[in-house]
């Protein structure tokens, strides 16, 4: 029964959206009170029965119902009850059903929390998520039913897929998918930009927070993505630079250029139709990561051939929303057009180069993810295109654009001089070039790469410094508190968030430029040294574990004649798939990981083990989670409540005012 | 309308042009260069006994199916039953050829495997599917590095070749044999080589 339920409250929030989408836009377009209102509740149904869908698969598994295939395919009696309910999101249908009930989450978050949005403005957005609603909705009920039936019912399941069995799993899907979704929010608003003709400083700043929320969920999901392959992949990295991990990569920079871009928008009334290229742009690429990631033309372009019913279904999804968005960007784009002149040098030119570096990196990240899709599509050969060429393009377009991150916010709006802005922060620029050549003679590891990491981290927080100095000294004669609690939460954010990409650089050079690796073999009682860390095989045991049985080595570490611990490394061999699984133990540290991997029995008792010493690797994540509290504090900053409060908005002198009617001519 | 707002667009059109183009290429539409040509000799162990090796010269006089399939291949699930009805019921001699058992499977990442745990972990994966879904094969091996499948032109699986009494391949069916494959493609070729008479 259960089952059936989930299934009916798909089809069921299917109908809401397309109610949903027809309202909204039609309701909009003839000036309905009654349709929009309408628009607005099929919203929130259709949230609740979506929720109901992902309760019924969710308690489907808990039940461990083997009737259910998604069940049978994901899930044993033996899975732990946790990954039971991850397991929900760890295959094809579920996932899709997470990705609709984020939509859906979103879509009601903007019918409740937007009052400060006219009637008309907010039944567009809402038409707008509808319709992307009906899409991905159809999808799931015809190709990829998640509550399919499996006659006659099996006495055990296959269990989830063990790289999946991990706790970086709980909660990594579920962010992503509110990051790629979140921007859907952001190209609904710019599509209503688009129908309505309507885009001011208004418009930028109920659009901005929606965007930066998403943002951070975004950039919070791609650094628990990261921090799962450093400790379940076993092999020590952090980014890859594979499809999957590029599919997410991409929204993140056209999302990062948007916010940017939504600033310009704000304050000046410029880029308008920029922005919306970008919000459009933003949100294709979350498609396209759909679609790169569901339909398997990753795993081969033939594994899609041979069963293209989703593949093509999602790809037709992805051509008509794109072409139809940029149809409408063409047709109206240009009545957009207008705000302020500006200088080459000065604020609106630096947000300008930012958001030219951004699309590029994104653009580069496309093409080298797609290019061995095309190839081998053709039968013109497998390929692949490895880290090499996304460092060599990837770098030398962020370190103008992290050199320009520290200097632009001393740049005034519309005009400035560049001979001003360096004599007031070449004290900085000096001191980090001092810092980085410092610092690679003490560390004694002399390469150009690790100069210019250090040195773009000194100065960003140099210059993050002077910035915040700078800004306490305006404001008079109140006092230091009351000067530091008038400073607004986007400029907070901004700080913060810049900050933290210096210290991400930080550490990704750190790591790159010290990180010490050895491959051993050893007996039990031996010991290996590495980095002044001496190492002891206490011995291997088999333990089992609830769907696994796992080898477990012990081994001491020790340092300065000191033991600090002892991590226990794992070799499991899971019930499913009969493939060993690599578990590292890592000691964590703030200056230092040390991460130890079980490799493969010798077959006289010794075992490969592999050592990493990763100085600074804590460093990434620290600097992309300041990255997403920056993020956070930039959208709840009070300019944006205010509005909320103030329903009046103000347009700029030249926006275009709301036409009367919307049959536009 | 401004022309340079259409840029966007029509970037957009040429590139799904261009990924349109690049995917109607279907494989199957492309000949493959070996038909009419003797069947590639291999020898391979067998999924049922590992030290036994086999290939298709234990098939002489007779004409057969050569089956190119893996458990992680999705298509394969849903041609599996198909192939034990024409196994059972039309007595059809197919030889199963388990692709890249463990390479290929996205899910899992084979770098760090010994060959040996590689071929047991293969062994079990694929014994265990033959249990559980019956065995249409006369006999499978395992062909883990996927060698003996480029000698083949295999661009992915599941792939099929007829192969005549005399060691010739006559025909090759890319994709899962379903009931009207087998209908049309592949039971009036079978036939005609003198297939199912005693």
């Amino acid at each position: 029964m259960i089952p059936e339920m989930g299934q009916f409250a798909l089809a069921l929030a299917w109908a809401l959206a397309l109610v949903q989408a027809v309202l909204g836009l039609a309701g909009a377009a003839r000036g309905s009170a009654g349709a929009m209102a309408a628009a607005r509740r099929a919203a929130l149904a259709q949230c609740a029965a979506l929720v109901l869908a992902y309760a019924c698969l969710t308690a489907s598994f808990l039940r461990i119902d083997f009737s259910v295939l998604l069940v049978a395919a994901n899930s044993s009696t033996r899975t732990p009850w946790f990954y039971r309910l991850t397991g929900v999101w760890g295959n094809h249908e579920g996932s899709m059903l997470l990705w609709a009930l984020s939509l859906s989450l979103w879509q009601a978050a903007v019918a409740a929390f937007s009052r400060s949005l006219t009637e008309s403005f907010r039944a567009r957005v809402l038409g707008v998520l509808g319709a992307v609603s009906v899409g991905f909705l159809a999808f799931l009920v015809l190709t990829s039913n998640p509550f399919e039936r499996l006659v006659p019912m099996p006495a055990e399941g296959r269990d989830l897929n063990p790289m999946l069995q991990d706790p970086g799993m709980i909660i990594h899907p579920p962010l992503l998918y509110m990051g790629y979704v979140g921007m859907a929010v952001a190209f609904a608003f710019a599509i209503a930009a688009l129908l309505s003709g309507r885009m001011d400083a208004a418009w930028a700043r109920w659009s901005r927070p929606w965007t930066l929320v998403a943002w951070v969920f975004l950039t919070l999901g791609i650094l628990v993505g990261s921090a799962w392959a450093y400790y379940e992949l076993g092999w020590g990295g952090w980014w890859f630079w594979d499809p999957v991990e590029n599919a997410s990569l991409m929204p993140w920079l056209l999302g990062t250029a948007l916010l940017h871009s939504l600033i310009v928008t704000e304050k000046r009334g410029a880029f308008r139709s920029w922005t919306v290229l970008l919000a459009i742009g933003a949100f294709s690429l979350s498609l396209l990561g759909t679609f790169l990631v569901r339909s398997g033309v990753i795993t081969s372009v033939h594994a899609f051939a041979s069963d293209p019913k989703r593949g093509v279904f999602i790809l037709g999804l992805l051509a008509l929303t794109v072409g139809v968005s940029l149809l409408l960007f063409a047709w109206r784009a240009p009545r957009l057009s207008g705000g302020g002149a500006f200088a080459p040098v000065s604020r609106e030119g630096s947000l300008l180069v930012n958001n030219v570096l951004m699309a590029s990196a994104a653009g580069a990240v496309l093409l080298g993810t797609i290019y061995p899709m095309v190839i081998d599509a053709l039968h013109a050969g497998k390929i692949s295109v490895g880290p090499p060429y996304f460092e060599t393009v990837f770098v030398p377009l962020m370190v103008p654009a992290v050199v320009l991150m520290a200097l632009a916010p001393f740049l005034r709006w519309k005009r400035d001089a560049l001979a001003r802005v360096l004599r007031r922060v070449w004290p900085e620029l000096i001191g980090a070039l001092l810092i980085a050549a410092l610092g690679v003679w003490a560390m004694n590891h002399v390469t150009f790469g690790a100069f210019l990491g250090i040195a773009l981290t000194a100065w960003v927080v140099l210059a993050s410094l002077r910035l915040l100095v700078d800004r306490l000294r305006q404001g008079g004669a109140v006092g230091l508190a009351a000067r530091l609690r008038g400073i607004p939460g986007s400029w907070w954010g901004m700080w913060l968030s810049h900050l933290g990409v210096g210290v991400f650089i930080l550490g990704v050079t750190l790591v790159g430029a010290l990180e010490q690796r050895l491959d051993v073999k050893m007996m039990p009682g031996e010991a290996a040294e590495l980095a002044g860390y001496r190492f002891v095989l206490r011995g291997v045991s088999e333990v089992p574990g609830p769907n696994y049985t796992a080898q477990r080595g012990e081994l001491e570490v020790w340092r300065e004649g000191r033991m600090l611990t002892v991590l226990a490394p794992e070799k499991r061999a899971y019930f499913r798939s009969a493939m060993p699984m690599t578990e590292s133990a890592i000691d964590w540290g703030v200056f230092r990981d040390v991460y130890v991997s079980l490799g493969d029995p010798t077959g006289d008792g010794g075992w490969v083990v592999l050592l990493f010493y990763k100085p600074f690797i804590s460093w990434i994540w620290f600097g992309a989670i300041a990255i997403a509290v920056g993020g956070l504090a930039a959208a709840l900053d009070r300019r944006y409540r205010r509005l909320a409060r103030r329903m009046a908005s103000v347009p700029l002198p030249e926006a275009l005012p709301e036409p009367a009617a919307e049959a536009v001519r | 309308m401004k022309l340079k707002y259409l840029i966007p667009f029509v970037i957009f059109v040429a590139l799904v042009a261009l990924f349109a183009y690049a995917f109607r290429l279907d494989p199957r539409e492309v000949p493959s260069p070996l038909i009419g040509k003797p069947a590639p000799a291999f020898a391979l162990p067998r999924v049922d006994s590992p030290e036994t090796l086999a290939g298709p010269a234990d098939l002489r006089g007779q004409p057969w199916l050569l089956n190119v399939w893996a458990t992680w291949c999705v298509a394969c699930r849903e041609e599996h039953a198909m192939l034990v009805r024409l196994a059972r019921e039309a007595g059809v001699p197919i030889v199963g050829l388990d692709y890249k058992e463990i390479r290929g499977d996205a899910e899992l990442d084979a770098s760090r495997l010994s060959p040996q745990e590689e071929r047991e972990a293969a062994l079990l994966r694929a014994r265990t599917w033959l249990t559980q879904r019956g065995d249409p094969y006369r006999f499978a091996v395992l062909d883990l590095d996927g060698r003996v499948a480029i000698d083949y032109g295999v661009y992915g699986v599941p792939e099929t070749f007829l192969i005549d009494a005399g060691g010739i391949i006559r025909y090759k069916h890319i994709g899962p044999i379903d009931e009207r494959a087998w209908r049309e493609e592949l039971q009036p070729r079978w036939a005609a080589l003198g297939g199912g008479k005693p």
